[in-house]
């Protein structure tokens, strides 16, 4: 260990910026008042990291670039270096989980040949658009418990924006036990790893109550959920042979026992084009 | 149990309070800040309160009250979008976020209602989309108040003709559509809520239940105040719908209040001319719900209708209002097969005076109405609802009270009487007792038909048997009038009598009797009761009554009906002397004593008047010495002077007995019961001859039996002048008579002399002080 590069201040300040975050991005080294920054070399990477955090410390790169900035030589007063990454495939969103984080980064290197090399690293967020999926069914189906209940339900679309409205409507076609009340879970189901080393984490993001009180036969029930509120991301089909990350809709009857009877639907989410 | 159960919803129900009122305090705060989110947050908070399942409907709706006021609060601040900086239709989906149903659709109606207001959007996609979204609450009492919330904030947004939210895409069908989906799906709720809570008992959720009525009933309130549902609409539309809600639903309570509601918040005029289709539900409706009350209340209605402006009447004639009234009466019993023939009763009465009231010319409906309900009434098996006949007397007599004389006088004199004797079995079958005087009055003027002769009725048509089932009815009828209550009793006996006093020779021997001893009745209960209480002012006293019947049986000698008369005044005699009333009983007997020498002529009916006579004479105690001589007297004097010898005989004999009295104080003159056997025995004598003479054979001996027995009789009693000889040789005479032989022997005779001696060797085989005075007596 290096008790120095702790005690003392780093010899120069690294800010990176993006001017307008498309053409213009620079960044400037300023060293510290007074004193010169020798250095064997300036870079800066882009990289694109997926982290598992079971397994920590352990970054795997699927995208790395590479700039070189400067030669080797001193720094003596506040210098700018713009830069560019022009054509850098960045196929996954910037996504944060439970046990796995894939973000995108850049990574300014000062390297010295004492003390250390002076390191910056600045997160940006990646986002995709998708354009409205050309076949979109509903999901409609019907379930049931034999004697006991059997419902018919139908949400409008199998794939929703992240700002979309999940539109539905639950009949009865039999009932015969005591319905308390009805919810609407939105679940995110995320597995890392592979194999023997598969982890699934499942997070209850919404909980909406649908009905209160127990229907009757023919009733019809209707179902509007507007997902704005709630903090989604698109679904992430096995990005890099890391993860996954899936949305289902889980319609939950919990009855006067507190028995709870549910039915599990995959739904895709995706990011529409704001404006578009 | 149920008072702690109640406390612990006064504890619910003031933790719900209080819960309203601490949300409430920061939703103000936000809405006085304009924090939008933060006003959304409480409000939201508030509104969860209202997810109770603890409070009964009424604790619930003062929790409801509570939440309800600070809505108002929240609707002005969303109104104002000055303040919040949100445009109504965001608003409107910002509200959709909250995660529980019940606040979020608190929260979408108030703004709902603003988004109507703005005009944003038209009303009618608001309110369908409103009304369709409520369904999420499928909690009965949640949603019953939910939807009156809906009902109540929408109310003056409907897009009714002539309104600000009509517009041309918009008809009044939008506004009707959404006020009958709201409608249906609270009644929906509101039958469920029966099969709510298995621990409750049905009686209190029946209870709790009928507190809720209103919410729903206020839907039909709101139609009715649509501008734009006239009469065609209502008919092609509205009703039809309502009515099969009403039907659907297969409930009792609900059907019961929902067919009531129809009837007071609908104009008469739509009823009159939707009467068809009104009705048509009512066969359709559960069996145990009370149609009667709600077509009594239907034909009320048009009745006063009817009889508000003369204008109206061709409309009931031409919609032809009393044929359907009284085909779906017909109906309506038809399909309640358990209705109680009460209902039955008191749904003729409700149309008898809708015909009365709109038809007053039209007495063929009168008859028909009557007709139906006496065929209704003999087909149906005994009454087993004691209501049933007072209802009967009661409801019918409450047109008779108005249109007294258009109704029984223009029936034909046959139903009138059917109807009369329907209403007299009724009463006797359930033993209904009538106690008043009044109730008397009533009932009597409904039976007249029975009572007397009515007007132009053919005397001569009257069938003997049906007359005399009639009467006896009558008779029978006059038993069940009772009260307790003395002074009450006379005024009923006071008012039968004025009646049956009507009632022509034919009837008075069938109504008399039973009056007089109703009378004598009445005179037992007063002797009974403390002596203090026959004073002077008590209007009630036995004289008085006396005196009223003895004007009452004088009557019978115009009939005339002189036995009948003679037995009566016997038993008041009797009445009399249980009284202490000499003087009355003396008189009493005079009356009777001079119906027996004025009025009787038939000798067979002088034997029975005269054992009669002497019968009650014997039991009579109250008489001092004189004038029982003069009785006894007047009796022994008629005995002998009957026509026929055996006859004769043994009235002379039967009178021995006024002069030995068994028991105590009785009067025991030996020698003239033995003056009395002697002069018995002459006549059989005379008899015997008399025999021979005319028929050359002598009589019977069996009048020389009977007197024997009398001997016997006496000398058992103890009477002294009775002596074993006389007995001795009067056996010896029947035995030579018996033995002669022009005597025509009957075997009859035989056998009762035969038995005669068995009895008296028993008696002197079994010893002790009555053998040893049979001892010389040999047979």
């Amino acid at each position: 260990m290096n008790y120095l590069i702790g005690a003392f201040k780093p010899a120069c300040n690294i800010s990176i910026t993006f001017a307008d975050g498309k053409n213009r991005k620079q960044i400037s080294i300023e060293p510290v008042l007074g004193k010169k920054v020798e250095h064997n070399g300036v870079k800066i990477e882009l990289l694109g990291q997926i982290e598992m955090y079971f397994d920590r410390g352990n970054f795997y790169d699927f995208t790395s670039l590479v700039r070189e900035l400067d030669v080797p030589g001193e720094i003596y007063e506040r210098k700018t270096y713009p830069f560019e990454f022009s054509t850098v495939e960045m196929p996954y969103e910037t996504y944060n989980g439970v046990n796995v984080r894939l973000r995108y980064v850049l990574k300014v290197t000062v390297s010295r040949g004492y003390g250390g090399s002076v390191v910056e690293y600045q997160d940006f967020v990646v986002r995709n658009y998708t354009p409205p999926p050309s076949i979109n069914n509903s999901i409609k189906m019907e379930v049931g418990i034999e004697d006991c209940l059997h419902i018919e339900f139908e949400y409008n679309k199998s794939k929703y924006h992240l700002k979309d409205v999940i539109i539905g409507k639950i009949y009865f076609l039999l009932v015969r036990i005591k319905i308390k009340n009805m919810d609407l879970e939105i679940r995110r189901r995320e597995s890392t790893g592979s194999g023997a080393n598969t982890h699934v984490e499942t997070e209850t993001l919404a909980k909406f109550e649908l009905m209160d009180g127990a229907p009757v036969r023919g009733e019809s029930i209707p179902i509007r959920l507007f997902l704005s509120p709630y903090e989604l991301t698109p679904t992430h089909r096995n990005i890099n042979n890391k993860f996954s990350v899936k949305y289902y809709l889980n319609l939950v009857l919990v009855d006067e026992e507190d028995r709870r009877y549910f039915k599990q639907q995959e739904i895709t989410i995706y990011r529409l084009q704001e404006n578009s | 149990m149920m008072l702690s159960g109640d406390e612990d919803e006064e504890k619910w129900l003031a933790e719900g309070i209080a819960g309203v009122q601490h949300n409430a305090f920061y939703m103000h705060r936000a809405l006085d800040s304009n924090n939008l989110r933060e006003a959304l947050k409480y409000s939201a908070q508030m509104l969860s309160e209202l997810r109770t399942s603890k409070l009964s409907p009424h604790k619930y709706y003062e929790l409801y009250m509570r939440a309800f006021d600070e809505l108002r609060k929240l609707e002005m601040f969303f109104k104002d979008e000055s303040r919040h900086g949100v445009s109504i239709i965001d608003l409107y989906e910002l509200v959709q976020h909250a995660g529980n149903i019940l606040p979020r659709l608190y929260l979408l109606c108030t703004v709902g209602s603003v988004y109507i207001k703005s005009k944003e959007a038209p009303a009618k996609e608001v309110l369908k989309d409103l009304v369709e979204m409520c369904r999420g609450v499928q909690h009965p009492i949640r949603g019953l108040f939910l939807r009156s919330y809906l009902a109540q904030v929408s109310r003056d947004k409907l897009p009714d003709i002539g309104s600000e939210y009509e517009r041309d895409a918009e008809t009044v069908m939008d506004a009707v559509e959404f006020v009958l989906q709201n409608f249906t799906e609270m009644n929906k709720l509101w039958v469920r809520m029966q099969h709510q809570g298995p621990g409750r008992v049905r009686e209190k959720r029946e209870k709790e239940r009928n507190e809720l009525r209103d919410l729903v009933g206020k839907n039909l309130h709101v139609l009715s105040q649509i501008e734009g549902v006239d009469l065609e609409m209502y008919k092609e539309n509205v009703l039809p719908r309502v009515l099969e809600q009403v039907v659907n639903c297969k409930d009792e309570l609900a059907q019961y209040y929902l067919m009531d509601c129809i009837i007071q918040v609908f104009p008469d005029e739509y009823h009159l001319q939707t009467l068809e289709t009104l009705l048509g539900a009512c066969p359709q409706l559960q069996p145990t719900v009370d149609i009667k009350t709600v077509l009594s209340r239907l034909m009320d209605r048009l009745s006063n209708y009817a009889v508000s402006s003369a204008d109206v009447l061709p409309e009931f004639l031409q919609v032809e209002a009393f044929a359907k009234l009284s085909n779906a009466i017909g109906k309506v019993i038809d399909a309640q097969v358990d209705m109680p023939i009460v209902g039955a009763i008191s749904l003729y009465v409700s149309l008898l005076t809708f015909t009365l009231r709109v038809h007053p010319d039209r007495l063929d409906y009168v008859d028909q109405v009557l007709g139906a309900c006496v065929k209704k009434l003999s087909s149906a098996p005994k009454l087993e609802d004691s209501r049933a006949t007072k209802q009967v007397v009661a409801l019918l007599s409450a047109p008779l009270d108005k249109y007294n004389d258009i109704l029984m006088d223009h029936l034909d004199d046959g139903t009138n009487k059917v109807m009369a004797m329907v209403i007299i079995q009724s009463i006797m079958k359930n033993s209904t007792c009538i106690s008043t005087a009044e109730k008397v009055e009533v009932l009597f003027e409904l039976i007249k038909g029975l009572i007397k002769d009515l007007d132009g009725a053919a005397q001569d048509e009257l069938d003997e048997e049906d007359f005399k089932e009639e009467q006896n009815s009558v008779a029978r009828l006059i038993h069940m009038l009772y009260n307790d209550d003395s002074e009450e009793m006379l005024k009923i006996i006071c008012t039968v009598r004025k009646h049956i006093m009507t009632g022509g020779p034919k009837r008075l021997p069938f109504t008399v009797p039973p009056l007089v001893f109703s009378a004598l009745r009445l005179v037992r209960q007063l002797q009974n009761q403390d002596g203090d209480v026959a004073g002077e002012e008590e209007p009630a006293t036995p004289k008085k009554i006396f005196q009223l019947l003895n004007q009452t049986i004088e009557t019978l000698l115009y009939v005339p009906s002189p036995e009948m008369a003679l037995r009566l005044y016997l038993q008041c005699a009797e009445a009399a002397n249980d009284c202490d009333l000499e003087p009355v009983a003396y008189e009493f007997f005079t009356q009777a004593f001079m119906l027996y020498e004025e009025e009787i002529a038939d000798s067979k009916a002088q034997v029975t008047a005269i054992h009669l006579i002497i019968g009650t004479l014997q039991r009579i105690s109250v008489f001092g010495i004189e004038n029982r001589d003069t009785l006894t007297h007047k009796a022994t004097g008629y005995s002998a002077r009957l026509l026929k010898k055996p006859d004769q005989c043994r009235a002379v004999y039967a009178c021995s007995h006024l002069f030995w009295v068994d028991d105590q104080d009785g009067i025991k003159d030996g020698e003239r019961v033995l003056l009395c056997l002697k002069r018995a025995l002459r006549i059989a004598n005379a008899a015997q001859q008399m025999a021979n003479v005319a028929r050359g054979s002598s009589g019977p001996v069996v009048l020389f039996v009977e007197i024997l027995n009398k001997y016997l009789y006496f000398f058992e009693k103890g009477n002294t002048q009775i002596t074993a000889s006389a007995i001795q040789s009067l056996i010896e005479l029947i035995t030579s008579e018996m033995q002669s032989e022009s005597t025509t022997l009957d075997p009859a005779d035989n056998a009762f002399f035969a038995s005669t001696k068995r009895y008296i060797e028993f008696q002197k085989k079994k010893g002790g002080a009555m053998g040893e005075k049979y001892d010389p007596i040999n047979v």
